[in-house]
């Protein structure tokens, strides 16, 4: 079996902003650096040395300049003031408060999308209904919209004035809802293609053995699914936390109340606290470089199974 | 049964989440006619935040194509130290929040960063003005157009391109005319992720704009500006015309996706 086969995403429709290139992310990691068919260029040619490495200097210099130097300024300003000071902007009442709520929603999120979108992706292969390819395709919509739209639209339905009496603006639970909009799709388009490449075979013989359809999925189905779910869960999770656009409008940032990390992080680079934003932004590129690191693990796993 | 209540959970679900809330934002923007939103949307502001989300859109696409197809054909092609490196912090963008993107280029790039200051002193301005933005619009949408690209470019191989290097042919001759041609589906699709992704930012060009009103604003600004100042005809007009993007983009891309994922 290819390794791709095992890659989360790979085979489905997808959106432009995240699923696709983060699971990517995971993916070629893998596949760019154990394939075999990696082809070097004829060796008949000259050009080779010169033209890699100019090649590798450009994008070297571009990705620092652009990616590397800026990330690295901003751990380097979060410890200004030592370790010590570090931990104390991080900890200061208002930026603490942010930080467990976004961890907090961000979990609620994560299972919310580990449930429903297990459950959607398993609606969208097994499942028939006239008017399917017209959900398929809404699917992806949250990546394509822009956050701050996505916000928007969500304060008009669930906002003051909602048509539904549902107001759940300035409330907590109205930046989980925000943050459920913008995650839709990962877990679904994880799971998808796993969903779709499975055989029915090894059902079927279980049902010949007379296993019921809760065992069936306990024992066949659930632990082929584990990878790509965990793998879209985690997407979503890191997603949620770094969240900004989408919670803006809706949350109304009250401290200690509705305000995330990322919200916090704006109101000090506004406020030109330079310093204490850059200690809460180190949290969460120390969160992102953890899931990155375990989808790497999750990857690895799923490519096992298959 | 059982099938009935999966698929009734799935479209609630998706109905609450998804539909109505978009349903709800198109019918409000046309609740006066179309009249109001046309004229809304044909403002001075208006106009002039479109003008620059396009310009700054193209400008980071334009750069990231041409560093993202380098970048597959230096992953796929080469063997080098440090690649797994590369690789790993190609993808690096995408799971950064993109107002910690902002922070990240205005200690760098800003007034009284080293580097900035420097530049500054030479009259070339980057934060609060069009270089900073397109710097962070590449930032967030670096990883698209290299992750299109490098599956297709593995796969077709070497060996067309090695044909035409026995017939003579210039290594950029090879790659124009066998290469770029190989690739031109994944790299549209590509450059239509990007692109999207580049028009829409919101939370890093909002942190390195400084939004400035009539100036550096885009229309994701303009939206949460006129929003937060009570023009919500405005802001719904802008939201609505993203929302449209939104879906021409992902027509486009359900066009465009490699065609061996039909399969």
């Amino acid at each position: 079996m290819k390794s791709s086969d095992t890659l989360p995403g790979r085979a489905a429709p997808e959106g432009p902003a995240g699923a696709r290139s983060l699971e990517a992310a995971a993916g070629p990691l893998v596949e760019a650096s154990g394939e075999p068919e990696t082809v070097r260029a004829a060796p008949t040619r000259r050009r080779p040395t010169l033209g890699l490495g100019l090649g590798l200097g450009t994008a070297t210099i571009y990705l620092s300049l652009i990616v590397l130097i800026p990330l690295a300024a901003v751990v380097w300003r979060s410890t200004e003031d030592g370790l010590g000071g570090f931990w104390g902007y991080v900890t200061t009442p208002e930026s603490l408060s942010a930080l467990k709520l976004t961890i907090g929603a961000s979990v609620v999120v994560a299972l919310v999308n580990l449930v429903m979108g297990t459950l959607i992706a398993w609606v969208l292969v097994r499942d028939s209904f006239p008017g399917k390819s017209v959900v398929e395709m809404l699917i992806d919509l949250p990546f394509a919209l822009p956050t701050i739209v996505a916000g928007l639209v969500l304060l008009a339905l669930y906002g003051p004035g909602s048509p539904l009496g549902i107001d759940l603006a300035y409330a907590r639970s109205g930046v989980v809802v925000a943050l459920l909009f913008v995650t839709l799709p990962f877990v679904i388009r994880t799971v998808q293609p796993v969903l779709l490449e499975m055989d029915h075979e090894m059902e079927e013989a279980a049902a010949s053995l007379g296993a019921g359809n809760a065992t069936i999925f306990r024992r066949i189905i659930l632990p082929n699914l584990l990878p790509a779910m965990f793998a879209g869960t985690a997407l979503a999770f890191a997603r949620s936390m770094s969240e900004f656009g989408a919670t803006v409008l809706i949350s109304g940032n009250l401290p200690f109340k509705t305000q995330v990390a990322a919200v916090n992080i704006f109101g000090q680079i506004e406020s030109d606290n330079v310093v204490g934003a850059a200690a809460v932004s180190t949290v969460l590129l120390l969160v992102a470089l953890i899931v990155l690191v375990s989808l790497d693990g999750l990857q690895r796993w799923g490519s096992r199974r298959g | 049964m059982a099938k009935y209540a999966l698929r009734a959970t799935a479209l609630i679900y998706l109905l609450f989440l998804l539909v109505l809330p978009i349903g709800l934002i198109c019918w409000k923007t046309f609740s006066g006619g179309v009249g109001p939103v046309v004229e809304s949307l044909s403002s001075p502001s208006a106009l002039h935040a479109f003008k620059v989300t396009v310009v700054v859109a193209l400008f980071a696409v334009v750069a990231n194509t041409i560093f993202g197809v380098g970048a597959a054909v230096l992953l796929v092609r080469h063997e080098f130290r440090g690649k797994r490196l590369l690789n790993a912090l190609i993808d690096l963008p995408i799971a950064v929040s993109p107002v910690v993107v902002g922070l990240a280029l205005i200690l760098v790039y800003g007034r009284f960063a080293p580097l900035g200051g420097w530049l500054a002193d030479r009259g070339i301005d980057i934060i609060f003005s069009l270089p900073g933005m397109v710097l962070a619009t590449v930032f967030v949408s670096l990883p698209l157009v290299v992750r299109a690209v490098a599956p297709v470019l593995q796969e077709i191989g070497i060996e067309q391109e090695q044909a035409a290097w026995t017939l003579g042919a210039r290594p950029w001759q090879a790659f124009l005319r066998i290469t770029l041609p190989g690739i031109r589906w994944a790299l549209g699709y590509g450059m239509v992720l990007a692109l999207a992704r580049s028009l829409g930012e919101y939370g890093a060009i909002a942190v390195v704009s400084g939004r400035l009103v009539d100036q550096t604003q885009t229309v994701t600004l303009l939206v949460e500006e006129r929003f937060q100042n009570f023009d919500q005809q405005t802001a719904y007009a802008a939201a609505f015309a993203m929302a449209v993007i939104a879906v021409l983009t992902l027509l486009l891309i359900s066009l465009l996706r490699p065609k061996e994922d039909a399969k």
